[in-house]
């Protein structure tokens, strides 16, 4: 059940297919890449005396027009160096396009690979704290959910212990637990379901599920093509930084696989 | 269902980047809060001594500094006060500008990967450095009773003295680590630049040594007045004058001003770089 308390709740409460909550018009975004890596300032300077400063433009989204409504789960799929991860990175405000619009309705949560952000000395609790403020929440937002959030971890006797004591299973489990802790608006999750033993796997899909019931809206981005078909309302298909496709996943990914044959 | 009219972010609203930096900063308060507490906690978690070590290391310093120089420096009066009020101006500003340059590179991995606004690794830098600072206060206060050194009243100036340094530090550091960015060699070089820069500033040594062709290069050295800003208070026991804290607070606000407006017109491209 939801708290009449938590804000950003009510309005998941009403979850409607006909509402935008990420919006590209045109996104484009080049990479300007030198052709040789350029380090000193020396080197940088002859260069630019020289005009030989080269760089190659490299586009790694071409006009990609895209809306997600409110509360679908939203596949993404393509081969290496489609452009996926770019395109998760302007949607979730790492990047600025440099070209077009990104206009977000809503508040967004990466799920920020697993412990990325810990600090291995303090111990988890301080960890919790620490990766809950890099996610953008509050002491008071952090206090509410911590005691679900060792739970969640199965670290109750671990908490005031180092985390560079923990396992690479701890590790994780007690990122994914920050990382989830509250119900997000919008979900960015980029292959990282992999992880965690299989009752830990089980727990998290679960978890998904029941932020997907309270209006989550959820992006995916995965090389695992069943999951994708089983999870996701709609999915859509990069290649090359083009978007080549949009609609049912089923009909996405079968498109997907005869292009790749 | 209509959209709501405004989105929560948009990609095209370019508001003035040094402001909506101002607002972002705000919102993650509790980050910066964080960030300080990791790096001062952090450091000596494995350490005995722990928090201890912020007074020591200056006081270490100040030892070696008054068996090597006292002897060449007598005309100056209770040499190891003089040294350390130089000493914590001058580790506030190293500690401040390194830890700013690192931390914005170390942050670069978590910039690929969430938003975050880009100068709290500065602010949080200059933060932690901020807090050493006042732990430094304590032994500075101890060496001046041990050695009957009278405190004056004029410590009292000292919060200015403190707010122009930090406001100078912010701004430097901020410019530093947006350079680092793009040239990798520029923390390199800080280090040699650094160990000259601090020769050159009246710290272990009497500002009178100082050759008079050479006092107008003294003057326009920004460091020369943060110095000057500290001392004057603590060992001289006077309140500085407009003459001195004019300098200051122009290179304080100068720095601060161009060094905030340099790093947020280029922080959109830093997630592109690091």
């Amino acid at each position: 059940m939801l708290t009449a308390s938590d804000l950003s709740a009510s309005v998941l409460a009403s979850p409607s297919a006909s509402e935008p909550i990420v919006v590209l018009e045109d996104v484009s975004v080049q990479y300007r890449v030198p052709k040789e890596r350029i380090g000193t300032f020396k080197e940088y300077a002859i260069r630019a005396l020289q005009r030989r400063l080269q760089f190659m433009n490299f586009l790694a989204l071409k006009d990609v027009n895209l809306t997600i409504y409110r509360g679908e789960v939203f596949g993404i799929i393509g081969n290496n160096g489609a452009g996926k991860s770019t395109l998760l990175k302007v949607i979730s405000r790492v990047l600025r396009p440099t070209k077009g619009r990104v206009a977000l309705y809503g508040k967004i949560a990466p799920l920020l690979e697993l412990g990325a952000g810990f600090h291995p000395e303090l111990s988890g609790r301080e960890n919790v704290y620490l990766n809950g403020a890099l996610l953008g929440y509050n002491q008071s937002e952090m206090d509410a959910v911590f005691e679900s959030i060792v739970d969640f971890a199965e670290l109750r006797d671990f908490i005031d212990a180092p985390v560079r004591t923990y396992s690479s299973g701890m590790y994780a489990r007690l990122g994914f637990a920050v990382a989830t802790a509250r119900v997000p608006e919008i979900l960015i999750v980029d292959e990282i379901l992999s992880v965690g033993d299989e009752s830990f796997q089980r727990k998290s899909s679960d978890l998904m599920q029941s932020f997907q019931k309270q209006g989550t809206t959820v992006l995916i981005v995965s090389h695992n093509l069943t999951k994708i078909q089983e999870m996701c309302q709609r999915a859509a298909w990069l290649s090359r930084g083009e978007l080549k496709m949009v609609g049912d996943p089923a009909r996405v990914v079968q498109a997907y696989r005869e292009n790749n044959q | 269902m209509t959209s709501p009219a405004k989105p929560i972010y948009d990609s095209a609203a370019h508001a003035l980047p040094a402001l909506s930096e101002l607002r972002e900063l705000r919102h993650y308060r509790f980050l910066l809060f964080q960030l300080i507490r990791r790096d001062l906690v952090a450091r000596y978690k494995r350490s005995i001594l722990g928090v201890a070590w912020t007074m020591l290391n200056p006081l270490g310093t100040m030892l070696i500094m008054t068996l090597v120089f006292s002897n060449l420096f007598k005309s100056v009066e209770s040499y190891p006060v003089y040294i350390l009020s130089g000493l914590i101006v001058w580790n506030f500003f190293s500690q401040g500008t390194n830890a700013a340059m690192v931390g914005l590179v170390w942050g670069g991995s978590l910039m690929q990967r969430i938003y975050l606004p880009r100068t709290i690794f500065g602010v949080s830098a200059i933060g932690t450095a901020l807090v050493n600072l006042l732990i430094a206060l304590i032994p500075l206060t101890l060496v001046m009773l041990i050695t009957g050194t009278p405190i004056p009243l004029t410590v009292l100036f000292l919060p200015v003295s403190i707010l122009l340094l930090t406001a100078f530090t912010l701004g430097f550091g901020l410019m530093l680590s947006a350079l680092a960015i793009y040239f990798p060699d520029v923390a390199e070089m800080y280090q040699i630049l650094l160990t000259a820069w601090m020769y050159l500033t009246p710290i272990i040594y009497p500002e009178e040594i100082i050759p008079e062709r050479f006092l107008g290069l003294y003057r326009v050295n920004p460091m020369y007045w943060m110095v000057k800003l500290f001392r004057l208070p603590i060992y001289n026991g006077r309140i500085p004058g407009m003459a001195e804290i004019l300098p200051a607070l122009a290179w304080a606000v100068g720095f601060l001003v161009i060094g905030w407006l340099f790093f947020t017109s280029k922080s959109d491209e830093y997630a592109y770089r690091v």
